[in-house]
This record gives structure tokens, C-alpha cells and sequence, in this order.
């Protein structure tokens, strides 16, 4: 039973493990940084929760010890790496890194143009 | 079977910290390669939780939570950097 539960913890690892190597083949392959940081910060993201899930269990389940530290991790990056994420596209964007040059609608284009008057900062 | 599964883990998250340190050296413009410094930090929290596993100690899940709060505040930095020039502003009545 152990046993059997030691290899259900190591799959979880292993499965948060393959989802970042996936978002690894992401960040080589797409063209540019708007889909690399859609690829980057989501994948990325749920690969490594799955691992601290994983740890997280074997300690409590395996060895006995709970630990609250990988949980508050755990939350804490659930809750930041999204908001890094939109920041560091946010910046991009502002500092007119190009699209790629097969998309097809810039939404924000006009719109920065039209308020830029009016907003301060 | 459970060394082998923790070893394949460490081994794919060790070829995708490769290829975002191909995208931070190669990378076209600076976000790209603040992006994938992100990724790596991610990366380095993973790496940690599977090595502690291995090791079966507990001793390291602290640095866990310690990478993820730098990681942030790094990319914080950078991205309010590129974006005003400054990281930390001037008060404008001081």
C-alpha cells in the first residue's frame, strides 16, 4: 500500500515534470513574446504546483511530516506567476516589442493611442 | 520504480531549463529573456522540491517558498524597469 502510494506521488511529479518540459518546447517553438509568455506562464506554472503537490504529500502521507511552508508556496506561486507574467507582457508590449507578423486584430492599439492624453503617470 | 520516476522527473526538468537558458541567451528582445529567467526560477523551485524527495530530508522546503518570492520580486523589478526607466520612483514633493 505504501508502495503503491510512493508511485502515485512519483507520477504526480512526474506528470508537473513533462507539463514544463512541454512548456519548454513551447518557449523554443512559437514565434513570438505574447505566445512564448502564454505558453511560459501557464505551463510552467501548473507543472511546478504539481510537483510541490507531490512533495507536499509524500512528506505528509510517506514520512509523517506535514509541512505548512510547501502549501504556502505552493499558494503563493499560484497566486504571483500569473501577475509576473501579465507585468512582464504588460512592459512588453508598452516598450513596442512587435507582434508576431501573421497576427491579425491589435485591439489595444487604438486604445493606448485614443487615452493617451488623457491618462497621467 | 520510484528512484526511476523522481530521476526521469529531474531529467525533464533539467532539458527544460536548458532550452529557457537557449531563450535567454538567444532571445530577440529583453522580455523574452525575462520571461524565461521567470521560467527558470519556477524551474529551480521544482528542482528543489524533487531533490528534497530524493534525499527524503525536509531540510530544503524552506528554500522552496525563499526562490519563489525572489523569483517574483525580480520580475516585478524588470518589468516595472522596462517599462518607466526607473525601478523605484522619485516622490514628486519630497
Amino acid at each position: 500500500m505504501t508502495e503503491m502510494l510512493k508511485i502515485l506521488f512519483a507520477v504526480i511529479i512526474l506528470f508537473g515534470a513533462l507539463l514544463s518540459l512541454l512548456s519548454a518546447i513551447g518557449i523554443i517553438r512559437l514565434p513570438d513574446v505574447y505566445t512564448r509568455n502564454h505558453a511560459v506562464s501557464k505551463s510552467a506554472t501548473l507543472g511546478v504546483l504539481s510537483i510541490l503537490l507531490g512533495t507536499f504529500l509524500y512528506f505528509w502521507v510517506i514520512e509523517g511530516y506535514m509541512n505548512a511552508r510547501v502549501i504556502l508556496g505552493f499558494v503563493f506561486l499560484f497566486l504571483t506567476s500569473p501577475v509576473a507574467g501579465h507585468l512582464i507582457s504588460r512592459a512588453a508590449y508598452n516598450s513596442k516589442v512587435p507582434l508576431w507578423e501573421k497576427s491579425t486584430q491589435d485591439d489595444l492599439k487604438n486604445k493606448a493611442r485614443s487615452t493617451k492624453g488623457k491618462v497621467s503617470q | 520504480m520510484f528512484e526511476i520516476l523522481l530521476n526521469i522527473a529531474l531529467l525533464c526538468l533539467s532539458v527544460s531549463t536548458i532550452a529557457y537558458l537557449y531563450r535567454v541567451i538567444k532571445g530577440p528582445s529583453i522580455p523574452d529573456k525575462v520571461i524565461a529567467l521567470d521560467a527558470i526560477g519556477v524551474n529551480l523551485v521544482g528542482i528543489t522540491a524533487i531533490i528534497s524527495v530524493i534525499l527524503r530530508s525536509n531540510s530544503f522546503l524552506e528554500v522552496i517558498l525563499l526562490i519563489a518570492i525572489v523569483a517574483f520580486v525580480g520580475t516585478v523589478a524588470f518589468s516595472k524597469f522596462l517599462e518607466k526607466g526607473v525601478v523605484i520612483e522619485h516622490d514628486r514633493d519630497a
